[in-house]
């Protein structure tokens, strides 16, 4: 007999509440495929992003167990508690409807901090060489791999307590730009992610490290900015 | 905060460190030797050295914990701008004022 799962998922926006499904646990089971199942076979009006399916796109993340988590990659094994899973919308994003969160803020977020590339060529000049083995490539490198999720959005303290803070996906991107010698705006770049809302105001929790599923960090980045704009500050550029 | 403020709290926090070496050095050594107060006191007053020592630590400390409650109140409360200012102004005042009471109660000959 197949086993039966006891899933809890928000229902409705912000004054909504958790409602109760019951669904087949099965063998490599991802918690995407529970919220499929439960909108195909329980309830059609259940509302979710998912696109890619395979860990690309970003779309899916979600609030699993009380842990943001890109849901099409994350086995419900993994995560469930005992046979129990509860989904909520992302944190710190408002609620659309269900597991639906407005991006809004947060890609807003990402045009303040500057995470726009800014060419110091035109397409008649010649293609700038970058070594691969540079430290500012390195740097970009252990970067650039975002998907933009907002895993780290949500997981960060600092967003929580001020909802001024760019957050961590915002200024990880800045930093890629910082780091990036054919990028023309890097004053104007340091200006923004030291601005209200700023790489200075984080605490360095690491949340946003622990739990990107691209395995990136955030953090090393916020620091790599935060000693960038020192740096700049000294030197009268700031 | 500010980037200002938030380099202003690094670089006491910087500059703390040596201080905080050299009293926790300064507490072996006068517990290792059973010096009395009266002792620790004979050394004390009328120094320049421990007064400027002691003086500068008092600010550094000052500066960074205002800063720091600063942030804290900025996260933890509704207050915002210039309110979240005149509470560092004053914890620093506050900070500032009884760590150079007890500054003075060492030195003063």
């Amino acid at each position: 007999m197949t086993e039966t799962m006891h899933v809890s998922i928000w229902r409705g926006g912000p004054d909504g509440a958790y409602v109760d499904y019951e669904v087949p646990r099965l063998e490599s089971q991802t918690v995407l495929d529970v919220v499929i199942y439960v909108q195909r076979q329980l309830d059609p009006s259940l509302a979710y992003r998912f696109a890619c399916r395979v860990g690309v796109c970003g779309s899916c993340a979600m609030t699993v167990n009380g842990v943001p988590r890109w849901t099409c990659r994350t086995h419900v094994s993994k995560v469930a508690h005992g046979n129990r899973l509860t989904l909520a919308p992302l944190r710190n994003l408002p609620v659309i409807k269900d597991l639906a969160a407005d991006m809004t803020r947060f890609f807003e977020k990402w045009q303040q901090a500057k995470g726009v590339f800014a060419p110091s060529a035109t397409r008649n000049e010649t293609v700038a060489a970058i070594r691969p083995d540079s430290p500012s490539r390195i740097a970009i490198d252990k970067a650039i791999e975002c998907i933009n999720c907002g895993v780290c959005y949500s997981a960060c303290d600092t967003v929580a307590w001020d909802v001024d803070y760019l957050g961590p996906a915002a200024l990880n991107r800045a930093w890629t730009l910082v780091n990036d010698p054919r990028d023309a705006d890097n004053k104007k770049r340091l200006m923004a992610v030291t601005g209200k809302g700023g790489c200075q105001n984080c605490h360095t929790h690491v949340s946003c490290e622990r739990l990107c599923p691209n395995k990136i960090s955030p953090t090393d980045s916020i620091a790599g900015l935060k000693r960038r704009a020192a740096s700049a500050y000294v030197k009268g550029e700031l | 905060m500010s980037f200002r403020l938030y380099l202003l709290q690094r670089l006491t926090a910087a500059l703390m460190v040596p201080l905080i070496a050299a009293h926790i050095v300064t507490i072996i050594y006068a517990t290792r030797h059973g010096l009395s107060a009266a002792e620790i006191l004979s050394r004390t007053r009328g120094s320049l050295i421990w007064a400027s020592f002691y003086g500068l630590f008092v600010l550094l400390a000052a500066t960074h914990g205002a800063i720091g409650l600063r942030v804290v109140a900025g996260e933890w409360t509704s207050l915002r701008g210039r309110s979240l200012d005149a509470l560092m102004l004053a914890a620093g005042a506050i900070l500032t004022l009884l760590g150079a009471r007890a500054v003075y109660a060492v030195v003063a000959a």
